[in-house]
């Protein structure tokens, strides 16, 4: 990346969940094996003929075939593959990707990328994605870092396939290479006016290339596919509900898969009755060890036959909502240093004014409108799941483990889902359906409640955020100390100009189980610093602004804001009255975001509508510019609900609100006019746009919430029962 | 020992213009009759209680959550799926318009939502925008897509004043 200020941004702050050991361990028996892999000649048995390229991974390859664009492979197919691509006798392209389509549009983002750079038409490409047996490893589709790394790493493989292809034309017509053009799926030579389909050419190969990572690549400025808004792939599955979602599978004789619950989280089972579920014909009843589970021949049985065990449970008391961010204070860990530099406490002691907040996030959760779901098939000991996960080789490893299986007995498949949102990374509901389906002896599906998904799943984490800060008479910052016990260090940094700082992380042992959510504690992090960046600005008198960009040198960051200003009319558009602006925004995972806001509030029903959204945002070169203002506009109204209203209630260790009647996400009502602006920086390199625009939102709404009332709102969600006066 | 799993049978359902023989208990949701019966999984499970709108289908033309009605319910009427508004390879109108509109994301909400602005149009053809919204309140679409939903039913709206 060409901007330094950009950190190295890590995976750790994904990885919350990766703490959590396996929830149940089956009859552990074996090791876990290495996966299989196939020679060049058994390759091409199951492909069929064509052309073949592999991008091989530079860690652990350093040198090797460094100078090359491709080379030969004359055997055994490399092992630290990150990509492949098949052409095919009958004009397929098929490409090989870990990653998971989760309604971020990358399927048809990929897909462009290829065909830029092969050269082909986008129909002719089929993405294979999220299968383990097919796929090479991929660590998950989170962290935004497809459009980073597989858009790169596609584009690289498909390069050298279209190279491939002209050095197979130049060598039958024995011209130079040079002279040939490849495009709309076929290699001319202009000079002697002839032409021929990439199939054609690929007929009776039998040739593999491997590349490594790093070839130059057609510019932004010479896309031609990259950079459109081609339509989504597969759409038209979608609108005709053709398309089948992991909880979508039918295996032939399978059965349904009931988990029994525990009456709360870390409960222990003390007695189990169990008889009049068993003796009902077709019912598989499974006792192993904390794990009692179901399988029977409908869902209604299944749910019957749960009902029909009696369990005791042994529950321990746990705390609530109302002791929550007291907790999280009283047990967090010695902050983590993350920055510190200058003298925060001199800064502060001589600042013209200081001002000094706590913040609070309470835990949400993610609600994908389909829950988990989960298949499972036992063959000749080999299993497979058909499941809904954004980490289908970390599921294979679950499955794996709690089977005392090779991880290559294993295949996870991973169809398109009902998205995740980061909720779906470990693999409860694939266990799950395995063990029922191992006793039951045939194949069983399991799709988790609402109530179970909003349980069981894992939680956004809750945090408290602390935030002492000075400026100088001219409104120049001047000191600044962050703390975030709990929700996450993600983006907690500050984007502004301040010599004097130190910001930390405090880790809790949460109460809930908690884990990644899109953008992260981004959200919570911008929240608390755009808002005290809103009090700051007003106790320099000046313009919110004004105020950023006078302490802003990131100029990328500085155009998002005054995009998203002058086309919300900052500073220009009359304010009626108990109406506000406010603004947010910042940058994170590569990409820069401003939001601004009008909200409308009624003192005397309590009433907080947002009325208008406008968003800027700049991710380096735009793939798929219709995408991503899909997503940016998606990620703004699934922030609503967590700036305003969204809140998991717990007490001693049960969800008290697991219910779409109960816990409130936005609806068509709540979604104001949301505009968007994009940077399209052709100069940059693409970085991913799932998560970031999400996080101005909730900044700019509480900072229009204080311009039209003065009330400064310091807690997530802001107003669950409306702000009356 | 308690009866626990004896229940009436339903043998008959009409969808999509066919009869469709079955054996299921009365007291099944029809949801998972269509879903697990009939391998009908155009309509989607969200919620199981009324509140999200992805399992909507058509039952003489109203809009009906299938997961909150028994099958034992439904007797002779007519349903509607999201697998019956393609005719003969063409889309329905609000099929069509919500492809152009690239109105999805994730897209497991979207039979859905097909199917409750299906209803919406055939009892306002020419719905205004608050009537879309209000008419469509009980749908969620967890991925944000409602401005481009309320989109795609004003286009379907005005391609079938057109036609
Ligand atoms: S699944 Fe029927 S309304 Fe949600
Ligand atoms: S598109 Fe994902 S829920 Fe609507």
């Amino acid at each position: 990346m060409s901007d330094e200020r950009q950190p190295e941004f890590s995976v750790e702050p994904e990885r919350y969940e990766f703490d959590a050991g396996p929830v149940y361990h089956f009859d552990k028996t074996g090791g876990i094996g290495s996966p299989l892999a196939l020679g060049r000649r058994e390759f091409f048995k199951i492909m069929g003929g064509g052309i073949a390229v592999f991008l091989v991974l530079r860690e652990g390859h350093g040198a090797q075939e460094s100078g090359r664009r491709s080379f030969p492979i004359e055997e055994n197919l490399p092992k630290n593959i990150g990509a492949w691509l098949h052409i095919g006798e009958y004009g397929v392209v098929t490409v090989f990707t870990g990653k998971v389509e989760i309604g971020q549009n990358i399927r048809t983002s990929l897909s462009q990328a290829v065909a830029e750079e092969l050269h082909a038409p986008l129909e002719a490409i089929q993405l294979v994605m999220g299968d383990t047996q097919q796929t090479p490893f991929d660590m998950g589709t989170f962290g935004s870092r497809t459009t980073p790394t597989m858009n790169l790493q596609l584009r690289r493989v498909a390069a050298a396939a279209r190279d491939t292809l002209v050095e197979i034309a130049a060598k039958a017509w024995k011209v130079d290479a040079s002279k040939l053009v490849a495009a709309d799926g076929r290699v001319s030579d202009p000079a002697a006016h002839r032409s021929v389909p990439y199939e054609v050419l690929a007929k009776g190969q039998t040739l593999a290339q491997a590349i490594v990572e790093g070839d130059p690549l057609t510019p932004a400025t010479q896309w031609k596919i990259e950079g459109t808004s081609a339509p989504k792939v597969h759409g038209r599955d979608f609108v005709t509900g053709r398309h089948t979602f992991p909880a979508d599978t039918i295996l032939p004789g399978m059965l349904f898969g009931k988990v029994l619950r525990p009456a709360a989280f870390g409960a222990t089972l003390t007695a189990l009755d169990a008889a009049a579920a068993q003796a009902v014909p077709g019912v598989t009843v499974v006792h192993d060890g904390d794990f009692v589970g179901i399988a029977a021949p409908s869902e209604l049985e299944a749910t019957r036959a749960i009902a029909a065990i009696h369990a005791e449970w042994k529950t321990s008391p746990q705390i609530s909502n109302r002791e929550l961010f007291d907790y999280l204070k009283k047990n967090a860990e010695p902050g983590r240093e993350r920055d510190e530099k200058g003298n925060v406490e001199a800064a502060l002691a001589s600042a013209a004014h200081r001002l000094e907040e706590t913040y609070t996030v309470e835990y949400i959760a993610r609600v994908p409108l389909e829950p988990r779901a989960a298949a499972a098939l036992w063959k000749d000991g080999k299993l497979t799941v058909w499941t809904g996960t954004q980490r289908p080789f970390a599921v294979r490893d679950e499955l794996a483990q709690a089977f005392g299986l090779a991880s290559g007995s294993v295949r996870v498949i991973m169809p398109d889902m009902g998205s995740g949102y980061g909720g779906k990374h470990t693999g409860e509901a694939a266990v799950a359906a395995a063990r029922l389906a191992k006793a039951a002896g045939k194949p069983v599906k399991l799709v988790w409640t609402r109530e179970e998904e909003f349980t069981w799943a894992y939680f956004r984490p809750a945090g408290v955020i602390e935030i002492k800060s000075g400026i100088g008479t001219d409104g120049t910052l001047a000191a600044w100390e962050f703390h975030n016990y709990n929700s996450g260090a993600a983006a907690i940094g500050t984007p502004y100009e301040v010599a004097n700082q130190r910001i930390e992380f405090h880790p809790v042992h949460s109460p809930l189980r908690q884990g990644s959510y899109r953008g992260l504690a981004a959200t919570a992090n911008h929240f608390a610093r755009e808002c005290h960046m809103d009090g700051l600005a007003r106790a320099a008198q000046m313009d919110p602004l004004a105020f950023r960009l006078k302490n802003l040198k990131d100029e990328r960051l500085k155009d998002v804001f005054k995009a998203a200003a002058q086309k919300f009319g900052w500073g220009q558009s009359p304010k009626s009255p108990g109406h506000g602006f406010g603004m947010g925004g910042g940058f994170e995972k590569g990409g820069y975001v401003a939001t601004c806001a009008e909200v409308a509030v009624d003192r005397s029903s309590g009433e907080v509508r947002v009325v208008r959204v406008e968003t800027a945002f700049d991710c380096g070169a735009v793939v798929n510019p219709n995408g991503l203002r899909n997503q940016i506009v998606g990620a703004n109204i699934m922030g609503l609900g967590g700036a305003l209203f969204e809140a998991i209630e717990f007490a001693d260790g049960r969800i008290t609100n697991p219910h779409l009647a109960q816990y409130r996400v936005p609806r068509f009502s709540d979604t104001p006019p949301i505009e968007v602006v994009l940077i399209d920086r052709k100069d940059q390199p693409s970085a991913g746009a799932g998560e970031t625009p999400l996080v101005g939102l909730a900044p700019a709404v509480g900072n229009a919430i204080f311009d039209a009332t003065g009330v400064r709102l310091r807690a997530l969600p802001m107003v669950p029962n409306g702000l009356k006066a | 020992m308690r009866p626990l799993f004896y229940m009436p049978k339903v043998t008959e359902l009409h969808i999509n213009g066919r009869t469709y023989a079955l054996q299921a208990d009365a007291d099944e949701s029809l949801l998972s009759v269509l879903r697990d019966r009939l391998g009908l999984t155009g309509s989607k499970y969200g919620c199981g209680e009324g509140q999200c709108g992805a399992c909507t289908v058509l039952i003489d033309g109203n809009p009906r959550r299938s997961c909150i009605t028994k099958v034992g319910a439904v007797g002779a009427k007519s349903i509607t799926t999201i697998e019956g508004l393609e005719k003969n390879g063409r889309l329905h109108p609000l099929q069509q318009a919500f492809l152009d509109a690239e109105a999805l994301q994730c897209g497991y909400c979207t039979s859905g939502m097909i199917l409750t602005a299906v209803a919406l149009l055939d009892s306002q053809p020419n719905p205004s925008e608050d009537q879309i919204r209000h008419f469509m309140q009980g749908n969620i679409c967890r991925c944000g897509t409602y401005p481009r939903i309320v989109e795609a039913i004003q286009r379907a709206a005005a391609a079938s004043k057109k036609s």
